[in-house]
């Protein structure tokens, strides 16, 4: 599981939609598992690399028609399997998308995305929008998934979040990244004047939080 | 004969706008002035088309001339439809390709079956109906499916995430738009007779013709627009829609205009 971080406008959602091909780079390559991105159909490879966006965006209708967005012949079982993966069940299935809570929303779109059976999961600040008790539960999840050989990418403003659930780090300020590494060896203290304002809450970012 | 009203008829009929012009004045609408020109110029386009249709069902080639009069009222359409939605990309391009399905689509239908005789005096009037009719539904889905895609990006985001093709991922907000600019359209077809007398029957009645046969004429007539206006929306839906979709199934950026 790696974690990006950075200031808001480094790049990091952008780096995320160029993994997927939602966005294509004006130069320069993306590769995967060794092939650009460019050369690969644009559509296996969004299931192969999934994306959850940052708020949540469940579509009309239930939650087993939102999951058969993802998967049109999944049946019920299949979906209570993979509600299950993200700690909901079966019994979500009629129940409106529309009418969830922010929390329950966010893991119908990772259970959307579960279903297509992606190698990679890119997470775009998944729990920006949700309360603390929520996000720990989101981070568990994904954890999960990268324990079970999903390739977890996590972006986040929050250094904290980083540190408990990431095993590697890069760092991204204005579009470059400044460090990769081991998040257990991550060390703020060592990092560029202007990441290191950001990620110890001395610059006018880390005012946010 | 019945409908013939004359010149003195039309210049009697002119009482009526100077009814208008009088309510107006007296309660102060500020109105008088595009009262009196809009009616001015209505005579004037009409005395115009009059004129030019009469010359044109004379000539020896008055088919030839109508699809020429069938080219230009396309034309003229889908300029109107790109004006009217402005902010939608190729508007003129896509209105032009509407028509022109719906002019093969229903008048081939109508010609083609033998329900008019394909000559100039069915031609121009039914090309005419089958392109005002369907302009407003048009503009309206073209409007229509540009915002739902601008304005539910990070929905039809998700949907290409998942891996679906841009043609799927814009199924749902095209069907909602041609939705949206169609019902009026059957509303108003469902209302006929009821509500009001249609105008190509109220015309043949005034001009003597036995109310059963300008039934049987407004009938064919009002399924010609419906079947128009099915025809173009889809074909600007559909277009629409490609136009904000890359090959690679991306969605293009798209600014909010100021006036949207």
């Amino acid at each position: 599981m790696t974690a990006v971080v950075g200031p808001s406008g480094a790049g990091k959602s952008t780096l995320l939609r160029l993994c997927n091909r939602l966005e294509v780079p004006a130069g320069g390559r993306v590769l995967f598992r060794g092939e650009d991105v460019a050369q690969l159909d644009p559509l296996r490879l969004r299931r192969r690399v999934g994306l959850v966006a940052q708020r949540p965006t469940p579509f009309p209708g239930t939650v087993a028609e939102n999951l058969r967005v993802a998967e049109p012949h999944a049946d019920d079982a299949a979906m209570a399997a993979v509600l299950e993966r993200v700690e909901l069940d079966g019994s979500f299935l009629p129940r409106p998308a529309g009418d969830l809570s922010g929390g329950e929303a966010q893991r119908v779109c990772l259970a959307r995305t579960l279903l297509t059976g992606p190698e990679v999961l890119l997470m775009d600040e998944p729990t920006s929008s949700l309360d603390p008790h929520t996000r720990y539960a989101l981070e568990a999840l994904a954890r999960a998934q990268a324990l079970g050989g999903v390739a977890v990418i996590w972006v986040s403003h929050d250094l904290e979040q980083v540190q408990r659930i990431a095993d590697h780090v890069v760092v991204l300020v204005k579009g470059v990244i400044v460090h990769t590494g081991r998040a257990r060896d991550f060390d703020a203290a060592s990092m560029p004047r202007e990441a290191l304002e950001f990620l110890t809450g001395t610059g006018e970012e880390g005012a946010q939080r | 004969m019945t409908g013939d009203i004359g010149w003195t008829g039309l210049v009697t009929s002119l009482v009526l706008v100077g009814v208008a012009v009088a309510i107006s004045l007296w309660r102060r609408l500020g109105l008088e002035q595009s009262m009196v020109w809009s009616a001015a110029r209505a005579m004037a386009q009409l005395l115009v088309v009059g004129l030019l249709l009469q010359v044109l069902f004379r000539s020896r080639h008055s088919l030839g001339w109508s699809w020429i009069w069938v080219l230009v009222m396309v034309t003229f359409a889908a300029e109107t439809v790109r004006r009217r939605a402005r902010e939608v990309p190729d508007m003129f391009v896509l209105g032009l390709a509407a028509f022109a399905t719906s002019a093969v689509v229903t008048l081939g239908v109508l010609f083609g079956l033998g329900v008019f005789p394909l000559e100039a005096r069915a031609l121009i009037p039914l090309a005419g109906m089958m392109v005002g009719n369907a302009m407003t539904s048009t503009v309206l889905v073209g409007r229509r499916v540009f915002e739902e895609l601008r304005d539910k990006r990070s929905e039809v985001e998700a949907r290409l995430a998942l891996g679906l093709s841009s043609r799927d991922a814009a199924r749902p907000y095209l069907r909602s738009a041609l939705r949206t600019a169609l019902i009026p359209q059957i509303e108003s077809t469902k209302a006929v007779g009821i509500v009001f007398l249609p105008g190509a029957m109220t015309g043949l009645i005034l001009a003597g013709v036995a109310p059963m046969k300008a039934v049987l004429v407004q009938a064919a007539v009002m399924y010609l627009v419906l079947g128009s206006a099915a025809t173009t929306t889809t074909v600007v839906a559909l277009g629409v829609s490609r136009r904000l979709f890359t090959r690679d199934h991306r969605l293009v950026p798209m600014t909010r205009s100021a006036d949207a």
